[in-house]
């Protein structure tokens, strides 16, 4: 996409044609403080804290040329009102100001009108130490409120929106981005809104509530802490916690994950972002689904088969049987004589790993699978012409397709179904073949249906015709051994 | 002197226009059913931009002009008729639907025409139960005289009005805010760009009028640019029901030419008939609660668009306050910044917490007894934070009451300053406001 060039404070910079303000500005180091602006999503305009000057080259309306001042330079005619920078696309020759007075005022006074109604329980609030709104106040704010009133707005604090999400109406300064999230990425247009003025307030359409298994990202870009889990709140103040990166193993998606650790404890799932994977979603199997590793029924010693019986052991004795035992193997019968088999739940690290370690002692007899010898290769096939090495989803939108065959990724691969949505809206095709219909559908370009059993002839006749028509020399490539 | 010959009010020159037949002969529909067999779309836009129609819902914007912005090629297009009359002291698109409902709905056919829509949508006030039903008995017979429908007089043209009543919310006065309650939405402004005419309602051309503006086009059409031009100003012509309300002896919709001055619209006793008590008029908010106040004595400011904007306000819906020296402004402003606080939509912040923040303060300062000297810097820059940063016009509207009365009556709210300090107030406002008829 062609560049226009734009000048941020004093700094001129080329950006992408379609950037908004506020990211041009990110480009140049410069934070253009935002509440309803998330870069996933739609932009609102409605919280006014993004307000900047912006200004554009005067064009003479009779020869449409820009007025030049007598230095030779474009005359910039800086329109009247203050803007906000989410909603502004970048434009030839824009000039934006985000230092200047009239700006500090605008966003001193955004931010005391927000805190008029903001409860301000930041010490028992879990968001606090993470928010936006805290920090955005420290930066930008008022040092003390005018408003001498004791007039917050007071709500039944907090509702449940769902068994997971519940939601503190007080603290909600209405940016909308839940809503947001949950009717464009997400495609679960359960939450909506309900009043209006000062009583305007987050609710939830759907019975039973919040009926999304994507809900919990809403806490994560909520801007406050009025969408808290049920699975977090009040566990932990979140500078207590130390975060250790780690991959989803719940689906094949992968997600990138941290585990937030007190001390030995884990607290919460949270996403780590990665464009090549889960950008910055996770679902709710994954951010939640984590209680099972402080179960009491899990194993959490080695234990060593003696006369008959398991018994503790420790983790030096556990591993030093197992090399005994290899080694002995290795020595009577050779390396050819051992074998691996790893989960497929596994992440592509720990296979790799493990992998290694069994080349190490000399064996090249390793599977993952868990099915019977000789059943379909599907799994094979896909690893060679579906999402391999190099696939960027971000990369795929228009002039590309996508085929998911009898596949429900809502309920298999969540993420991925975010992912495809993100395909498909910009303007990819996508084409969903199941034998029943599933939520993919709706954003798919075409559906296709085929009976009960029949996913596999499904894909057989399509590879058929595609090997019949314009991709054989490349498919069959491809799909040779070696 | 009061028109001869009504352009919109015309049940006064008329009587029982009102009913389809005595409009019909009358010369009513003939206009349209002229434009539908003979005239093309684009004919009947270059009349009523000739004849310099300009919009009479607040903004004052060229009609025909806003017709052109449609772009081309581009179906289904909505026409859509703006009756959510809320503006305080706005009261004419009832008078209008009331007594001449045919020459509304009629215009609502030309109009649609006109922009090639083959639906239009007539959104109402959900207060504006029986104007309703009128209108939809007009519908009713229109379709029946076969005015409306499929394969109109078979000139291939085909076309459905539809009436729905909204649930009673000021912004859903505001055009975007109007569609989404239309689509069954919450009613809440859009964002700006896309302008409806070009994605509009259900993100399709949109084309939407007040209802004067519509009830205008009939009368353009069928008699000419010449002879709806003979009234009003070279830049305002035609005419503007005022709805002239507040101290005046005769309050009610006036039908007059653009371009005559406040003084004739009060004290003519065609019109106003004067001050009641022969009190002297000390505020005049011209074009409704949006608009910024004039002080009695500009009375030779003529009502126009240009000349209004001339004296600092805005023509507005035309809905002239007039309040006499009774009246405290603070008082005044507290009043009107309630209503906006009450409708205020919630989407953005500065409309949603200063409206509130205003309210209070006056609240405190007018009916509680308690002011103090910092209020009144406080009250500047509350309103200062809200001017020009609000999402769409309802907060910047809210600006005017209180932006007005510091301006034009500072020595008011240093007296509530100075009472309160003496200790003499008694915790009640001294002086309410007068019943406002």
């Amino acid at each position: 996409m062609p560049d226009v060039n734009v000048t941020i404070d004093g700094v001129r910079v080329a950006v992408p044609v379609g950037t908004n303000v506020v990211d041009a500005a990110r480009m140049v180091q410069t934070a253009i403080p935002v509440f309803c602006y998330h870069p996933r999503l739609k932009p609102a305009g409605m919280c006014r804290m993004c307000l900047v000057q912006i200004g554009t080259p005067k064009v003479d309306p009779a020869t449409r040329q820009p007025v030049l001042d007598e230095n030779g330079q474009p005359v910039i005619a800086m329109m009247p009102k203050l803007q906000t920078g989410c909603t502004t696309p970048v434009s030839e020759g824009m000039v934006v100001k985000t230092v200047t007075e009239e700006v500090a005022a605008a966003q001193k006074g955004v931010l005391e009108f927000l805190l008029t109604s903001h409860p301000l329980d930041c010490p028992v609030c879990d968001k606090g130490g993470e928010c936006p709104l805290q920090n955005l106040t420290m930066q930008w704010g008022p040092g003390k409120s005018r408003f001498d009133y004791n007039d917050k707005v007071h709500f039944e604090k907090p509702v449940k929106l769902g068994d997971l999400i519940y939601l503190d109406r007080e603290r909600c300064i209405l940016c909308s981005r839940c809503v947001r999230f949950q009717d464009d990425i997400a495609d679960d247009p359960v939450l909506g809104f309900d009043m209006r003025g000062r009583n305007w307030q987050i609710i939830s359409k759907s019975e039973p509530g919040f009926d999304s298994k994507f809900s919990g990202n809403t806490t994560d870009i909520c801007p406050v802490g009025a969408l808290t889990s049920a699975d977090f709140r009040f566990k932990a103040r979140v500078w207590e916690l130390e975060s250790k990166p780690a991959v989803c193993t719940l689906c094949p998606v992968g997600c990138n994950v941290s585990l937030d650790m007190r001390h030995d404890e884990l607290m919460r799932v949270m996403p780590r972002e990665n464009a090549a994977v889960n950008d910055i979603w996770i679902c709710d199997k994954g951010r939640f689904g984590h209680r099972f590793i402080a179960s009491s029924d899990r194993l959490t010693t080695p234990l060593i088969r003696r006369n008959g019986t398991l018994q503790p052991a420790t983790w030096e004795q556990a591993l030093q049987l197992v090399a005994e035992k290899f080694a002995a193997v290795l020595s009577s019968s050779g390396p050819q004589a051992v074998g691996g088999i790893a989960a497929p739940r596994l992440s592509n690290e720990d296979l790799y790993t493990f992998q290694k370690f069994m080349r190490q002692l000399g064996s090249d007899n390793l599977d993952h699978r868990v099915g019977a010898p000789g059943a379909p290769v599907l799994d094979d096939l896909v690893a060679d012409v579906g999402v391999g090495v190099g696939t960027d989803l971000n990369a795929l939108g228009q002039g590309t397709t996508v085929i998911v065959v009898g596949a429900d990724p809502e309920e298999e691969a969540p993420v991925y179904m975010l992912r495809l949505r993100a395909i498909a809206e910009r303007g990819g095709h996508l084409v969903v073949a199941n034998l029943r219909p599933t939520k993919l559908d709706r954003s798919a370009t075409l559906r296709l249906r085929y009976g009960l059993n029949r996913d596999i002839a499904f894909a057989r006749a399509l590879l058929k015709a595609v090997h019949e028509q314009v991709a054989f020399q490349n498919l069959n490539a491809r799909t040779q051994p070696g | 002197m009061a028109l001869t010959e009504h352009v919109v009010m015309r049940e006064l020159d008329i009587p029982g226009i009102g009913d389809f037949d005595i409009y019909r002969q009358h010369g009513g529909w003939d206009a349209y059913c002229v434009a539908v067999k003979e005239q093309t779309p684009a004919a009947v836009v270059a009349v009523v931009k000739e004849a310099g129609l300009r919009g009479r819902g607040g903004a004052g914007f060229p009609t025909g002009v806003k017709w052109g912005f449609l772009p081309k090629g581009v179906y289904p297009r909505y026409l859509l008729c703006n009756c959510d009359e809320s503006e305080p002291g706005t009261f004419n698109n009832h008078q209008i639907i009331d007594n001449n409902p045919h020459q509304l709905v009629e215009g609502v056919a030309i109009s649609a025409y006109a922009v090639e829509a083959n639906t239009a949508y007539i959104y109402m006030r959900g207060e504006f139960a029986a104007a309703a039903r009128t209108l939809e008995a007009a519908i009713a017979r229109a379709y029946a005289e076969g005015l409306l429908g499929k394969n109109i007089l078979g000139s291939g043209y085909d076309l459905d009005i539809h009436v729905h009543r909204g649930a009673g919310a000021y912004i859903c006065g505001e055009e975007t805010a109007l569609m989404e309650s239309l689509e069954g939405k919450i009613g809440q402004p859009r964002l700006k760009p896309p302008f409806p005419a070009v994605a509009g309602l259900y993100g399709k051309p949109t084309i939407i009028n007040n209802v004067e503006t519509l009830t205008n086009v009939p009368m353009i059409l069928q008699k000419g640019v010449a002879w709806y031009r003979q009234f009003g100003t070279e830049k305002s012509p035609g005419t503007k029901c005022f709805s002239l309300s507040g101290h005046v002896n005769r309050p009610g919709n006036y039908e007059i030419p653009f371009g005559l001055p406040l003084r004739e619209l009060i004290y003519s006793p065609e019109y106003g008939g004067g001050m009641r008590d022969n009190r002297p008029v000390k505020i005049i908010i011209p074009g409704g609660a949006s608009a910024p106040w004039l002080t009695g004595d500009k009375l030779d400011v003529t009502l126009d668009y240009e000349a209004l904007a001339g004296a600092g306000t805005m023509l507005g819906s035309g809905a002239v306050i007039v309040l006499n020296d009774t009246v405290q402004a603070p008082h005044l402003a507290y009043k009107m910044d309630e209503f906006f606080k009450h409708e205020s939509c919630g989407k953005c912040t500065p409309c949603r917490e200063g409206t509130h923040w205003l309210v209070k303060t006056l609240h405190r300062m007018t009916e509680e007894g308690h002011a103090y000297a910092e209020d009144i810097p406080t009250l500047h820059s509350i309103y200062g934070q809200m001017a020009g940063n609000c999402f769409c016009l309802l907060g910047e509207s809210a600006v005017m009451p209180i932006k007005s009365a510091l301006r034009l009556f500072p020595q008011e709210f240093e007296q509530l300053v100075t009472q309160n300090g003496n200790g003499q107030h008694n915790g009640k406002h001294p002086i309410a406001l007068e019943s406002v008829r």
